[in-house]
């Protein structure tokens, strides 16, 4: 452990050190058999520009039970789903039930080879098609690839959809339209994935209530060269954007095409269908709102789901539903699409997140997609409810499943947004999302997610209120939190500007 | 209160401009660097590249947030302050000075008249926080 940085406790488990620490002279976790064979001199072996000649220094030498305690001491320190409660803004963090594990891990699916013929692999293709015709039905948007393996690289195949449609509509004229409007309160990725795409950004200003600025929207679309729009929505303020229908007609004059951010769908889930508003093309995070894995590094899924008009464009291959014949295989992969804009991934995407999402919505069913969206909506509006006497919550609205509160209230006793959510870490919650949206300043969006029941949202609020609180009576103790986890406050400037990236003696 | 120096102009994105002839230093302001937080890399152009005004001409990122910088005048880079690539800091510490981002030889000086001065950026940063 590095100096400067303050020890909370004695307890050993979160003073564990590096695995580089605890290494002893000689000390091993193995032991070898004699040798029965004749020996061979390693430079017959390996040529010697490929051996290390400084004899392995500084390769920690430990022993078995040492490398064990070491790993689990360090699981001792993470926060996870299944610890508690991670209201992470715009990131839906719910429950990822142990039934979807099960089924990911039967070893039929587990084990299939993507390169399995197909006729060898009528199993696994008929989940991809079945989850695909479940997310056409809650999208309200027939064409569907499961290939993306993330969030933005949904978006990105998302955009890329827009471009090669305009490119095959207008042909050279296409050229011209290559603007992409997106509101300042959206995601980080969305000017990311249309700029990768080859578009160039225009940004919308959001009302004073929080939602897309139609005067500006029509203003920046009477310039022509409107390509499309990127929507979140329910938009990151928590807000439905109630004139879609609106935004998408007068983008739709405009020649352009209007992509959702489907990061929120969480919100409408078996309520409302984006295909019916208007929107042409979505992604959807299988890691959010259809609960697989999230926190650990996923991997993720963002599944791309388009009008018929667009879904010539989808990636290839496709799986297609071919009427019975017999000793033929029913589901096909079709590579047949010479509009398509390509691959976006080896093989299939990520298959194991197919299986968990297809099990949650199969487990679900309609009736229980739409408790889970209408509890998720609820626990939002009970925070908003249980917060609204101590913190600021910058728009009058009722929110859809998540809420931003800001630290104006605080920081007038020196407590800012990034002091509250520390301190929060003491109450044994993850930390909210803090600073975005960036419109919103010393921006706090909570997220309770439907997998939260009523007591532990008290927890949570009495938890905050509690900080409210503090930051009145006792200002100090909230802005030198954390006081109850290994280390105290990090100095992450310090970490980002000079970062140590490896071990030295 | 955030430091707004009289002889600067002022953009509404909260970069500031120093005049030299026909050339333009532009960074962003006190308030811009205490509404980012510590500052951790600043992304700017190369000498040589060319702008027009209220283009996006580089990013600056802070512990809170990446966020764009646009210049307030047309013109072409004829150097960037090379030292913050070690010290992005300098942009906190002294973000009039030491924390200077790029010079430009202006195309259009006339465009400076139309940026605000330090009085109406005052008022401008005042009605924002509110």
């Amino acid at each position: 452990m590095s100096d400067g940085i303050t020890k909370v406790t004695s307890h050993i488990s979160p003073n564990e050190q590096l695995i580089f620490e605890r290494s002893q002279q000689g000390r091993i976790g193995y032991r070898l058999p004699a040798l029965d064979v004749e020996e061979s001199p390693v430079n017959d072996l390996l040529p010697p520009h490929f051996q290390r000649d400084d004899d392995l220094e500084g390769m920690p030498e430990v022993s078995e039970v040492d490398v064990i305690r070491h790993f689990v001491r360090m699981s001792t320190w993470n926060y996870s789903i299944d610890l508690g409660m991670y209201p992470l803004g715009s990131c839906t963090m719910k429950y990822n039930s142990r039934l979807n594990e099960r089924v990911a891990r039967i070893p039929d699916f587990a084990n299939v080879h993507p390169m399995t013929e197909e006729q060898d692999s009528q199993g696994a293709l008929q989940v991809i098609y079945e989850l695909e015709q479940h997310l056409a039905e809650i999208t309200g948007l027939p064409g569907v690839s499961l290939q993306p393996a993330a969030g933005a690289h949904g978006e990105m195949t998302g955009i890329m959809i827009i471009r090669a449609f305009l490119d095959a509509r207008d042909g050279e004229a296409a050229s011209g339209r290559r603007t992409m409007l997106i509101p300042d309160s959206a995601h980080g990725t969305n000017p990311a994935s249309a700029h990768l795409s080859g578009f160039s950004v225009k940004t919308i200003r959001s009302t004073s209530e929080g939602l897309t600025d139609l005067e500006h929207l029509r203003e920046l679309c009477a310039h022509g060269e409107v390509a499309g729009l990127m929507l979140t929505n329910p938009n990151t303020l928590g807000l439905f954007e109630r004139n879609i229908k609106q935004i998408c007609d007068i983008v739709h004059e405009a020649g352009g095409l209007v992509y959702m951010d489907g990061a929120n769908m969480n919100a409408l889930v078996g309520i409302a269908r984006p295909g019916d508003m208007g929107v042409d093309v979505i992604h959807l995070n299988l890691h959010k709102t259809f609960s697989t894995p999230h926190g650990g590094g996923g991997p993720g899924s963002g599944p791309c789901c388009c009008t018929k008009e667009l879904e010539p464009f989808l990636p290839v291959p496709r799986i297609v539903k071919t009427d019975w014949s017999a000793g033929e295989p029913t589901f096909r992969l079709d590579y047949d699409r010479p509009k398509s804009i390509g691959r976006v991934k080896a093989f299939f995407g990520n298959y194991g997140m197919m299986l968990r999402a297809l099990s949650y919505i199969l487990t679900h069913g309609n009736d229980g997609l739409r408790e889970a969206t209408e509890a998720a909506v609820l626990n939002a509006r009970y925070i908003a409810d249980g917060l609204t006497s101590d913190y600021d919550k910058p728009f009058n609205s009722p929110p859809m499943h998540e809420v931003v509160f800001t630290d104006k209230r605080q920081s007038r006793k020196g407590v800012h947004t990034l002091d509250i959510a520390k301190r929060l870490i003491d109450y044994g919650f993850h930390p909210m999302t803090i600073y975005f949206p960036l419109i919103v300043q010393g921006a706090m969006l909570i997220e309770p997610t439907e997998s939260v029941g009523r007591q532990e949202l008290d927890q949570f609020i009495a938890a905050m209120r509690s900080i409210a609180n503090e930051a009145l009576e006792d200002p100090e103790l909230v802005l030198n939190a954390p006081h109850s986890t290994r280390v105290g406050r990090l100095d992450e400037a310090a970490a980002a500007r000079k970062p140590v990236l490896r071990w030295q003696k | 209160m955030a430091n707004v120096p009289e002889d600067l102009h002022y953009s509404k994105d909260h970069e500031w401009v120093r005049v030299e002839g026909n050339e333009a230093i532009i960074g962003i302001t006190d308030y811009a660097q205490n509404s980012l937080g510590d500052v951790v890399y600043v992304e700017l152009p190369k000498a040589g590249d060319e702008f027009s005004a209220s283009e996006s001409f580089g990013s600056v990122e802070s512990v809170k947030a990446v966020s764009e910088i646009f210049t307030p005048v047309s013109g072409v880079v004829t150097s960037i302050n090379e030292s913050l690539a070690d010290e992005p800091e300098s942009v906190n510490s002294d973000p009039y000075g030491a924390g200077w981002m790029v010079r430009m030889r202006m195309s259009s000086p006339g465009e400076v008249d139309s940026l605000l001065t330090a009085a109406e950026y005052e008022d401008f940063t005042k009605a924002e926080s509110e």
